[in-house]
């Protein structure tokens, strides 16, 4: 009986000291956890949670540990708006993570900057967020990063000349994607040889395909979600196609293998994270995350685990006094000169280039993940062998 | 690439036509445009894949089956629904709409019950064989398709045309009144119809769940919309209009796609058929308002 309760008296007395020598470091998370967009909020939330877990056990920064104080911003301007004012003016945080939508980014960030506190978005990735100001940051990383290295990796590798595109062209996603494959293939020089579309609900390609063989590429690519993806490929083996793929994002689901089976072998694909990076710190996030949380992390849990990583990295050398705003500026001064290794790989900052001229935050700066598919599986890509 | 694209051709418009085919039979005989056929064929498709893959079933076995439950589906739909709507003598528009009513009932039961992803057969069911000839790629499974929707036209237009059973059908299809006074038993052939047409929908959601890959609750939308098409171009209960309507459309698709721009295909097959109805608005094969409101 003694035993747990010398335990217990043991807590406390370390709970007190702690709270005695060492204050909390109050950081602000404005997520969607509610809502449409509530299946990336969530995952973003748990990714940060596991990180300060992981901080706060190893005893914080500099003896002070990370107290999150979350917000539900419901995937809406609106009450991004709110959240980022109560988390600012109520809550007196050092700084703000969040929101999980651009939108909401392009609304919420103007009174971050205003009020000289940094907001760090880890899943913003539309065009023109940072250029809001320079308390802007984020590490998320756009699709206009990732394709030109996914189009130059597989051009290098098979010797590519000549490509032929498919996209659907009903879906934002698809379509954007596709926009951004068509500006990579002008800017790399390749010639295209037909660009075909289809709807959404399509299952038959057949007639695009048989066109796009007609003109003999080197490559097919694919602005596509995974399912129809898988059957674009089913379907081009079938009319004798050899060409290996090129995907977007849309590729990242272990769904393309499940129908596409072998079709896909020698598809090329990139993502800002993999969930087969060996690196130690990518394996350690990946076991903690599934730990707590009885499921696989994805991308988006992996920039907010590896975005806490890098404010901790930057508070290191901040002087936490009494004064707010001295602290908060800090912060700032501090951010853009971090540099880590974190679960989607080495991370640093760059200054945004904005639109007219005028100071504004940081994007990241980071290197794709490039993957091939061998064995219907994907294989991180190592280069030629 | 033009064979190929021949090919691709005929094999979409046997799809358009085997789908239209039990659509066209029902209007046939009893001047109902059934609105849940896209659903029908869908349920066919779920069934030869739950066959398949709970029981192992051979495919030609599970072909069969699926066209039993659907057929036995087609034939609920007609006591239940239809035969109450028939005996108050509705106006024609209630059983249409009550059709969509089933057709939803059908999709949202499926998405409750196999979920909202799309499946597929697992792999091996499908034949394999392929044959090259020249640049043109063949699969077993095409021809198959190609096969099996000419051989069961051509058994149902040999059926209506040469035996006992087709000249009742016809009947019932000038006047079901008349055919009753004939000592027709126009209720029985009412449901033998609805149970055909229904098990026709079924063979056809299994080829193409086979032949595209791609097994949802909602896959019974757009080839309805080509079915209504393909109906109203073919003259109305026309069997042969099916058939010819069918191929025209996925011709016209086709085409379309190979040789003006892959966002035409839609664009095209449905602007011919307006053009089609403007010239003879009662379709290629059908007479002037052959069936009165």
């Amino acid at each position: 009986m003694s035993f747990p309760r010398k335990t217990l008296f043991l807590a406390a007395a370390a709970m007190l000291a702690g709270g005695a020598l060492a204050a909390d470091i109050k950081i602000g998370v404005a997520e969607a956890l509610s809502g449409g967009a509530a299946q990336y909020g969530v995952a973003i939330r748990n990714g940060f949670q596991v990180a300060a877990d992981e901080i706060n056990a190893k005893g914080g920064v500099n003896g002070n540990k990370i107290q999150l104080v979350i917000e539900d911003e419901q995937g809406k301007k609106e009450e991004a708006i709110n959240v980022f004012k109560k988390l600012i003016f109520q809550d007196k945080v050092l700084m703000i993570f969040g929101p999980t939508l651009s939108n909401s980014m392009f609304a919420a960030g103007p009174v971050a900057n205003g009020a000289k506190i940094v907001a760090f978005g880890t899943s913003n990735t539309a065009g023109g967020i940072t250029d809001i100001g320079p308390y802007i940051f984020r590490n998320s990383v756009m699709e206009s990063d990732v394709l030109p290295v996914t189009v130059a990796t597989a051009v290098k590798h098979y010797g590519i000349k000549k490509v032929a595109v498919i996209y659907g062209n009903d879906d934002a996603f698809t379509k954007s994607g596709y926009d951004v494959f068509k500006k990579v293939l002008a800017d790399q020089k390749l010639a295209v040889t037909s660009t075909e579309t289809y709807v959404k609900g399509d299952v038959d390609f057949k007639a695009q395909l048989t066109k796009i063989k007609a003109g003999e590429p080197d490559a097919v690519v694919c602005s596509c979600l995974a399912e129809e993806a898988a059957n674009i490929m089913l379907q081009s083996r079938s009319l004798g196609i050899k060409a290996p793929f090129i995907g977007g994002n849309g590729f990242n689901s272990p769904k393309l293998f499940e129908i596409s089976r072998l079709a896909g072998e020698g598809t090329f694909v990139g993502s800002p994270w993999s969930n087969v990076n060996p690196a130690p710190v990518n394996v350690n996030f990946v076991n903690a995350y599934k730990q707590k949380y009885n499921a696989d992390p994805n991308q988006f849990a992996a920039q907010a685990y590896d975005a806490l990583h890098i404010a901790a990295m930057a508070l290191k050398s901040v002087k936490l006094s009494g004064n707010l705003e001295a602290a908060r500026q800090a912060l700032r001064d501090a951010l853009p000169k971090v540099s880590i290794s974190g679960a989607t790989g080495p991370f640093k900052f760059r200054p945004a280039v904005t639109k007219d001229g005028k100071p504004g935050g940081f994007d990241a700066d980071q290197t794709p993940f490039i993957y091939i598919v061998q064995g219907g599986k994907f294989t991180l890509y190592t280069g030629k062998k | 690439m033009l064979s190929q694209q021949l090919l691709n051709a005929l094999t979409l418009g046997s799809v358009y036509a085997l789908f239209a085919l039990g659509f066209t039979l029902v209007f046939g005989v009893l001047a109902v445009i059934n609105l849940s056929h896209g659903a029908v064929f869908m349920v066919g498709s779920y069934a030869a894949l739950f066959l398949v893959t709970r029981f192992e079933m051979p495919l030609w076995l599970a072909l069969l089956a699926a066209m039993a439950v659907s057929g036995m589906l087609g034939l609920l739909i007609d006591v239940l629904i239809l035969k109450p709507l028939r005996a108050r003598n509705a106006p024609h528009l209630i059983p249409m709409i009550a059709t969509i009513g089933v057709a939803i009932t059908l999709s949202s039961s499926a998405q409750g019950i196999f979920g909202a992803e799309i499946l597929r057969f697992p792999e091996g069911t499908i034949p394999a064989g392929e044959f090259i000839i020249g640049d043109v790629h063949v699969r077993a499974i095409e021809i198959g398709i190609v096969g099996i929707a000419f051989t069961l036209m051509a058994v149902l237009f040999l059926a209506i045309r040469r035996t006992q059973l087709g000249r009742a059908l016809r009947a019932i299809a000038e006047s079901p009144k008349a055919a009753s006074l004939l000592g027709i038993n126009v209720e029985g052939l009412f449901h033998g119809t609805s149970f055909v047409a229904a098990a026709l929908g079924g063979a056809a959601g299994v080829l193409i769940g086979l032949d595209f890959n791609a097994i949802t609750p909602l896959m019974g939308q757009p080839i309805l919309h080509k079915g209504i098409a393909v109906i109203i171009l073919g003259g109305m209960g026309d069997i042969r209009g099916a058939l010819i309507a069918g191929m025209f459309l996925g011709f016209a698709e086709v085409m379309s796609k190979a040789y003006l721009s892959s966002q035409l295909g839609d664009a095209v097959a449905f602007g011919l058929l307006f053009l089609i109805l403007l010239v003879r608005p009662s379709g290629m094969f059908g007479r002037v308002l052959e069936r009165k409101a």
